[in-house]
């Protein structure tokens, strides 16, 4: 690509927790949700699992919140290219609720569904292994509404429109299946350091 | 590029309802290759925001609604980019329209009102998103905010171009007169509305549930389709007023900046 004629941009600055293309957005939070933001209520949110599982289960909101928890603070990645560095989400490991359910040997990919009826796709391997949440707190306080609250899923090593806000529930597949953004050109997996934005990225 | 009514691949279809069904199957290879686009005119909308137009000779077409990515890169390599929404109609051939506010202290609005001139040469990508494109197909509910209009203005146009019947309404929130980004081109399909400063005798406030009825109203057959576009802020103002008033939550597409 061409250098443009007369940019020189802001000041560099070395941040090593930065992948390529994005920018520290600091104390902004973006939202950028494409349908309108549900009025959910603890009570009615509940989280299934399901699929290729030897035990299909729905938990409510009490009962997910019995499980032991566990939290993730560290930094996030939109794709529209600004991340944020050392937040926090409190839930329970994805781990937690899998284990429950305990995935068939032919599992390998799932569908994350809101219940909105947003939808995204990641392998089964993204998701297990302590790299994946369901949350309920941000900071010290609940997770607003905008952001995803009650809960949402976190999988902060991809780009954050995996981590589908309202969640309502995995289906475990022995295949991929492309979600909503996946269906709208974007990439399958989003890696923020391989700079997966788009599909053929 | 082909429309559709519902997801392009017919497999999981979650228990819960799909808000914001994909409306037309977006190309890959679009999406995926950086092309060179050279701006070729520059036209003041207000003191804040600019229209740009480029020659993208590639360029394979949109629909109204549609975004791309647009990238700058300085003489050390450092790369900026931004998403911006596509203010011309389809069929412009081998042009484009980007209509940017000036960010206070933005990295690439600032380039673009400071530095920018005609012969420049940038790189976009795409167009990007079939959710939020309208084909022309269906009844148009618009509701804006600031540059928000910008998408929504290339389906206005859109409508004009092709002579088309369906309906389509546009409710325009900007601060005041001089800040109304297209003024001179809005006819009887828009309503604006002020929130600071407003001409005698035309209320100042925000977009309310009475602006919304009077658009409600008169209901198409088959219904609206709405489109919000904005801050985020002004989306989730006007989506709750969109659906206070009866508008199905699945029939609301949100474009928010951010
Ligand atoms: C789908 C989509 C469509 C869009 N369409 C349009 C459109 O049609 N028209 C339009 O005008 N905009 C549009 N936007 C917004 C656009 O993408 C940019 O966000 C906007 O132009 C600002 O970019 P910038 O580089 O000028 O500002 P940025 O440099 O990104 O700055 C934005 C704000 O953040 C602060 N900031 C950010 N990074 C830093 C940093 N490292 N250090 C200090 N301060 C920082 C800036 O001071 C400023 O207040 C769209 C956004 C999306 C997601």
């Amino acid at each position: 690509m061409n250098v443009t004629r007369g940019f020189t941009g802001r000041p560099r600055v070395r941040n090593d927790g930065l992948p390529p293309g994005q920018y520290d957005a600091g104390d902004d939070w973006p939202v950028l949700s494409a349908e309108v933001t549900p009025d959910l209520t603890p009570a009615e949110w509940t989280f299934t699992v399901d699929g290729l599982v030897a035990e299909p289960r729905t938990w409510t909101w009490d009962e997910a919140h019995a499980l032991p928890p566990s939290a993730y603070e560290g930094d996030i990645h939109c794709v529209t290219s600004w991340s944020k560095f050392g937040v926090r989400f409190g839930g329970v490991s994805l781990d937690a609720f899998l284990d429950a359910v305990r995935p068939a040997p032919e599992a390998t990919h799932v569908v994350a569904y809101s219940h909105t009826g947003y939808t995204t796709n990641l392998p089964l391997a993204d998701v297990t292994g302590g790299r994946a949440w369901i949350v309920w707190e941000y900071g010290d306080g609940p997770l607003p509404a905008e952001h995803g609250g009650p809960a949402r899923l976190i999988v902060p090593h991809l780009y954050f429109w995996k981590s589908a806000k309202w969640i309502a529930g995995l289906r475990l597949l022995d295949h991929d299946e492309p979600g909503f953004w996946e269906q709208n050109g974007y990439h399958h997996r989003g890696n923020p350091w391989e700079e997966q934005r788009y599909s053929g990225d | 590029m082909s429309v559709t009514d519902s997801t392009p691949s017919a497999g999981f279809t979650p228990p819960t309802r799909f808000a914001v069904p994909g409306r037309i199957a977006v190309s890959n290879r679009a999406a995926a290759t950086w092309q060179r686009a050279t701006l070729t005119e520059v036209r003041r909308e207000t003191p804040h925001a600019a229209t740009f137009r480029f020659a993208v000779p590639d360029w394979e077409g949109h629909l109204p609604g549609q975004h791309l990515m647009l990238r700058l890169r300085a003489g050390d390599g450092y790369v900026a980019q931004r998403h911006y929404s596509i203010a011309s109609p389809p069929d412009d051939t081998g042009h484009i329209e980007l209509t940017l506010d000036h960010v206070d202290g933005g990295e690439v609005s600032g380039w673009f009102h400071t530095v920018a001139k005609p012969g420049d040469e940038v790189e976009v990508r795409g167009p990007l998103s079939g959710f939020f494109a309208w084909p022309g197909d269906r009844p148009a509910l618009l509701v804006g905010a600031g540059s928000g209009v910008v998408p929504l203005m290339s389906m206005v146009r859109h409508h004009r171009a092709r002579g088309l019947s369906v309906p389509l309404r546009l409710l325009v929130s900007a601060r005041g007169p001089e800040e109304l980004i297209y003024a001179s081109e809005y006819g009887a399909e828009t309503a604006p509305v002020f929130t600071r400063t407003a001409p005698e005798g035309v209320p100042v406030g925000r977009v309310s549930a009475a602006h919304v009825a009077a658009l409600l109203a008169d209901r198409p057959e088959g219904g609206w389709e709405a489109y919000v576009c904005g801050s985020n802020g002004f989306a989730e103002h006007a989506s709750r007023l969109l659906v206070d008033a009866g508008q199905p939550v699945d029939r609301i597409r949100i474009e928010r900046f951010g």
